[in-house]
């Protein structure tokens, strides 16, 4: 039971906001918090109870739903699922509480903002394909309001893009799932049941990879698929930002390991080494633009191309060290960039501006928010110590200690190294350029980073010194069910 | 030892500085002053364990004492982090806090008054934690993670007085100029590990040992960790870093970037010499790019004006020194080069620190005449000055023999006559910097005055350091007890006395040249200059390799990054804007064939019926005699039609 209240506790909370009068705003805000803060509880007690040794699922719940299908509803939580179990709820939580700055059409942003949750949390427990769909789609909608309605000056064709965009992927992504459906007999939508009678020829799991992988590389966003990223994370509000770094992107790279890796193992095996060049193409490419960007929230947008670079290339790698690596990329990036756009956002609020350019000196005026920033920059550039550097060096060595093909694997990994240092040189250029130097006497009178702020970022910056330190407490999560899932796809 | 009580000292060391960060950062307000004396305390505890542990491993003979713990997890394996101690780390130990304790008790006058006065100590002390940790890690992970910290300690106190644009400029460069070789050191950790599954020194050096690596793969992966050495010990062609570096406080020029830090690529050649003693090509890179570097470094330092720069140029001309020594497998001599360099160093440092205290500039041509008002620190910079031109019996002297006798010895004659000449080189711009800056007369109207105590006895203390700690290492033999190669693949073998000798009179001979040039002023150096213009120029800016740099790496990788962004903003995502254009242009073109093909078509069998009705109306005319007549004519037509087929 407990993975339905998770998931269904923000869609009620959501139905008891429409039921509130709007003028009554600070009630709704607190309302939305205290849903969210109850999820973040509960989503933390699922991470404490959750037994890591296991390979099985746990917490399962499975009744039919719509017998004339086989359509089932099935909810259930592994490795590859519970780290997102916990960070979704989290940054939730924090985004609403950032989000009480929020002044417009309070009651329909808070409505949206749960519903959206809802959506992202069932995408992570649905392990029926119809149901992984309904919670696929519902997290499309409230986000095309909450990019057009809340975001900046251009935001109606972000959100338009972001929308079709991604609508696009999924729909494709649909036909992936009705191939699977129809081809598999007795017809069912289960992905586990799927995944254990592996009915499927090479050349059907080849097509169906395909085009399902496009669902999910648009979502990650895997190179040439990620230009409606920057454009929707510059104009979507903070915390929606986030949310969008921070979980969303995480749907597609869960999506592949879920459904593709388990489901499709010929093809993952056979797709390994473009999927690996691909994490080339955006971890480099992901770097080199963003250095290029005179934007502040553009570069982190572009950064997280960048990053979800070495999330492919964990991936990519098919080892245990490689997948246990991207699943704990996952986290650490949505701990890390989720800080960083809320920090783009508190400067936003008070400078009404993101050039890069147009700072200068700040540390000496906002002591607190730039020493922030800093602990957050360092961790997104990889800094030993921080989150960021045990994902992203578990990413390396499984990619670079791969054993499907040694060589290639060994060149690329060594390639894509190169990606560290245009990450490094991007962040100090900026950090130099907002932060140091002589103060902008236009900011001299900017207020520090204020407590609403702080309630919300702190925990993040707390939580990249912990997982830097000591990243044994997230990253084991994942052990059992990855190796279950190598031993499943016969690699070692 | 007595093991149980071993691990929690061990600990104590690196955690003590980290508590006073701690305290530093998020009180330092509310400390104000105090702030210092905490990170004093803390590593003047972390000192004197460091010596009782050194002594104990002294007097115990125990080769090494490892604790493990876990890190990582991937199932079936995992990774461990530890501590170690063994004479290595003993010894490094004692240099790293000795160092940093005087730093920081000098701290107190040099950074007296500055409004980030407490971070300033809370930087210093986790700079100390990171190269604690660097030196006690049993396994390369740990090292790296502590070598990537010490990194960014050194950024963000280089850019400490963050508000001037050479001060961030010059800590951008060198963090990512040392990312540049951290890359090779990454790549070869990640090769290391997966030949041996394993991050541990010690289960390492037996796999190497073993055999079980090929000499080719232990080639590679020698010389991509030492990318990492040449980055961090700013060796050629990384070296650009270090002499703008020197924009950070000079306290932290003498404890980062002269004494601990840049050392520290010395010591990771030194801890992982297991690899090199299996690598012998990558044996011979280390021991030439030591020696292009000291050489190198050294042919800058004879021109340059800023004293604090010559002191630069000379760190990596003796870090080239003693990188050139391990790579003739002078394991031992290295080392206690990187222990006497250490002292004379940090001394030579805070004693421009000093200087510049004293007389406010940093110029040595506008200095001159200095020594009669600052006696001490003149005293103490003749010392460091021995010591390093390496005059018996100052510290220098013993190291440096013995890194040049490890050449002789190895049979790597270009190598051995090239340290030597360097040793000359050396001991002239040393004196050329001591004779210009605290002899003669003052050259401008500087008032300088003697600097406060807290400067003064640091300066002591280290120059007792510089005469004494050549002589006692080498007495009873304690260096090399403590220190040594157990894998035995080098012999480091008894130094003649030739070597001895030459290395003497390089250092006199440079010492007197110096003395004519500067002191006595019989040749003119403005003639020597204006004789080779070229080469004068060419050494002035430094090879004119920022500038080649400047145009063949940072200027590409930034227009390759417009270049790639225009791509991004015109290709592709104008690929997706165009589709979605196409999109809607078809749905046009669609609703235009709608309108008038499949609509018109509609339309059209209506209008046509209606028309061909309207035509057809006129045979509907009513009168009997017009239908008769048609049904004549149809009969006629069938009879014809019947009669033609």
């Amino acid at each position: 039971m407990i993975l339905t209240i998770i998931t269904f506790l923000p869609l009620l909370g959501a139905l008891i906001i429409l039921c509130l009068p709007k003028e009554k705003e600070g009630l709704i805000r607190w309302f939305s918090a205290a849903v969210t803060f109850a999820t973040m509880v509960l989503g933390f007690w699922v991470f404490f109870s959750f037994e890591r040794g296991s390979a099985e699922l746990q917490f399962v719940e499975k009744c039919s739903w719509i017998p004339a299908f086989n359509i089932k509803y099935f909810l259930g939580l592994d490795g590859l699922s519970v780290a997102m179990l916990v960070l979704t709820p989290l940054l939730s939580f924090l985004a609403t509480v950032y989000s009480f700055n929020i002044k417009l059409r309070v009651k329909e942003y808070f409505f949206f903002f749960l519903l959206l949750e809802t959506g992202m949390l069932g995408v992570f427990v649905a392990l029926d394909f119809f149901l992984f769909y309904i919670f696929w789609e519902i997290t499309l909608v409230p986000m095309y309001f909450l990019i057009g309605i809340w975001g900046g000056a251009r935001k109606e064709y972000a959100a338009i893009k972001f929308f079709l965009y991604t609508l696009l992927g999924s729909v494709i992504m649909l036909l992936g799932i009705l191939a699977l459906y129809l081809y598999s007999s007795p017809h069912t939508f289960d992905i586990i049941e799927l995944s254990k009678a592996q009915p499927f020829t090479r050349t059907f799991q080849y097509i169906v990879y395909a085009a399902l992988f496009i669902g999910f590389a648009i979502k990650v966003p895997v190179w040439p698929f990620h230009t409606w990223l920057p454009d929707a994370h510059v104009e979507a509000p903070t915390a929606v930002s986030v949310i969008l770094a921070g979980v969303l992107l995480k749907m597609g790279t869960y999506g592949m390991l879920r459904i593709s890796y388990t489901i499709l193992p010929e093809a993952t095996k056979y797709f390994a080494i473009p999927l690996l060049i691909l994490a080339l193409i955006n971890i480099v490419y992901g770097a080199f633009v963003a250095m290029a960007q005179k934007d502040l929230k553009k570069m982190i947008a572009y950064s997280s191309v960048n990053h979800m670079g070495y999330c492919l290339l964990g991936m990519a790698a098919l080892t245990p060290i490689g997948l246990n690596g991207a699943i704990f990329q996952m986290v650490t990036h949505g701990v890390v960039t989720g800080a960083l756009f809320f920090l783009v956002g508190v400067i936003y609020d008070r400078a009404h501006t993101r050039e890069i350019e147009g700072f200068g000196g700040l540390m000496t005026k906002l002591p607190g928010y730039s020493g922030i920033m800093l602990v957050a920059c360092l961790a997104s550039l990889g800094l030993p110590g921080l989150a960021g550097f045990a994902s992203e060096f578990m990413c390396f060595l499984g990619a670079f200690t791969s054993t499907v093909a040694p060589g290639v694997y060994k060149i690329i990994t060594g390639l894509a190294v190169a990606g560290i240092v245009i990450t490094a040189a991007y962040f100090l250029i900026m950090i130099q350029k907002v932060f140091l130097g002589p103060l902008n006497e236009k900011w001299k009178e900017l207020p520090d980073i204020n407590a609403r702020e702080l309630v919300a970022i702190v925990p993040l910056t707390v939580l990249m010194v912990l997982l830097g330190v000591l990243p044994y407490i997230a990253a084991g999560l994942s052990t059992a069910s990855v190796t279950a899932l190598l031993t499943a796809l016969g690699v070692k | 030892m007595v093991k149980e009580i071993l691990l929690p000292l061990l600990i104590l060391i690196p955690v003590l500085p980290l508590l006073a960060f701690v305290l530093n950062i998020f009180f330092g307000k509310k400390l104000g002053g105090k702030a210092a004396y905490i990170s004093i305390a803390a590593v003047s505890v972390s000192f004197l364990i460091s010596v009782c542990l050194f002594a104990g491993m002294l007097l115990s003979g125990e080769q090494a004492v490892e604790f493990k713990f876990n890190w990582l997890n991937f199932g079936f394996l995992g990774i461990q982090l530890g501590l170690m101690l063994d004479g290595l780390t003993a010894v490094m130990l004692v240099v790293v806090t000795t160092v940093s304790l005087l730093v920081k008790i000098y701290s107190l006058g040099y950074m007296h008054g500055d409004p980030r006065y407490s971070r300033y100590y809370a930087y210093l002390s986790l700079f100390t934690v990171a190269m604690l940790g660097l030196i006690l890690a049993n396994n390369f992970l740990l090292l790296f993670i502590s070598w990537e910290l010490v990194g960014l300690m050194s950024y963000l106190l280089i850019g400490f007085w963050y508000e001037k644009k050479s001060a961030s400029d010059a800590g951008k460069k060198a963090f990512i100029t040392t990312k540049v070789g951290d890359l090779g050191f990454f790549i070869g950790l990640m090769l290391l590990f997966s030949a041996g599954m394993t991050f541990n020194f010690k289960d390492l050096a037996l796999l190497a040992g073993s055999g079980a690596i090929p000499e080719n793969t232990l080639n590679l992966i020698g010389i991509l960790i030492f990318c990492g050495a040449v980055g961090k010990s700013a060796q050629f062609p990384l070296h650009v870093w270090l002499p703008d570096a020197m924009e950070g406080p000079t306290p932290v020029s003498a404890l980062i970037h002269a004494a601990t830090m840049v050392a520290a690529g010395v010591y990771l050649v030194a801890r992982t010499f297991f690899i090199y003693a299996h690598a012998p090509l990558a044996l011979e890179v280390v021991a030439y790019t030591g020696t292009f570097t000291a050489i190198f470094a050294a042919s800058m330092a004879l021109v340059a004006n800023d004293i604090k720069r010559v002191l630069a140029f000379s760190t990596i001309s003796q870090l080239g020194y003693m990188i050139m020594a391990l790579g003739v497998g002078g394991y031992t001599a290295g080392m206690f080069h990187l222990t006497t360099h250490a002292f004379f160093k940090a001394l030579l440092f805070l004693g421009a620190g000093s200087v510049i205290h004293g007389a406010g500039t940093q110029d040595i041509r506008e200095m001159g005449g200095l020594g009669k008002k600052m006696k001490i620190t003149m005293g103490t910079f003749l010392i460091a000055c021995l010591a390093i031109a390496g005059i018996p019996p100052f510290s220098g002297f013993y190291s440096k023999e013995e890194v040049l006798s490890a050449a002789y010895n190895s049979g790597h004659l270009l190598i051995y006559w090239t340290g030597t000449l360097t040793a000359f080189m050396t001991a002239f711009y040393m004196f050329r910097l001591f004779f210009m800056t605290f002899t003669g007369k003052t050259r401008t109207d500087l008032h300088p005055h003697e600097s406060p105590k807290s400067m003064t006895v640091p300066l002591m203390v280290l120059a007792l350091l510089s005469v004494v700690s050549g002589y006692l290492l080498v007495l009873g033999r304690v260096f090399e007890k403590l220190v040594f190669f157990s894998g035995g693949a080098a012999e480091e073998g008894a130094s003649g006395h030739f070597v001895m000798y030459m290395s003497l009179t390089a250092a006199l001979l440079g010492i007197a040249l110096a003395f004519f040039m500067y002191y006595l002023k019989k040749i003119s150096p403005d003639y020597i200059t204006e004789k080779f213009p070229g080469l004068y120029r060419l050494l002035a800016n430094k090879y004119y390799i920022d500038e080649f740099y400047g145009a063949v790496i940072v200027k590409p990788v930034k227009k390759l990054s417009g270049l790639l962004f225009k791509f991004d903003q015109k290709v592709i995502d104008g690929a997706v804007n165009g589709s979605g254009f196409m999109t809607v242009l078809i749905s046009k073109l669609q609703d235009l064939f709608d309108k008038l093909i499949v609509d018109g078509a509609v339309n059209g069998t209506g209008r046509l019926t209606v028309r061909g009705g309207e035509l057809l109306k006129h045979l509907q005319t009513g009168l009997v005699q017009n239908y008769i007549l048609i049904a004549a004519a149809g009969l006629a037509l069938a009879v014809l039609l019947k009669i033609i087929f």
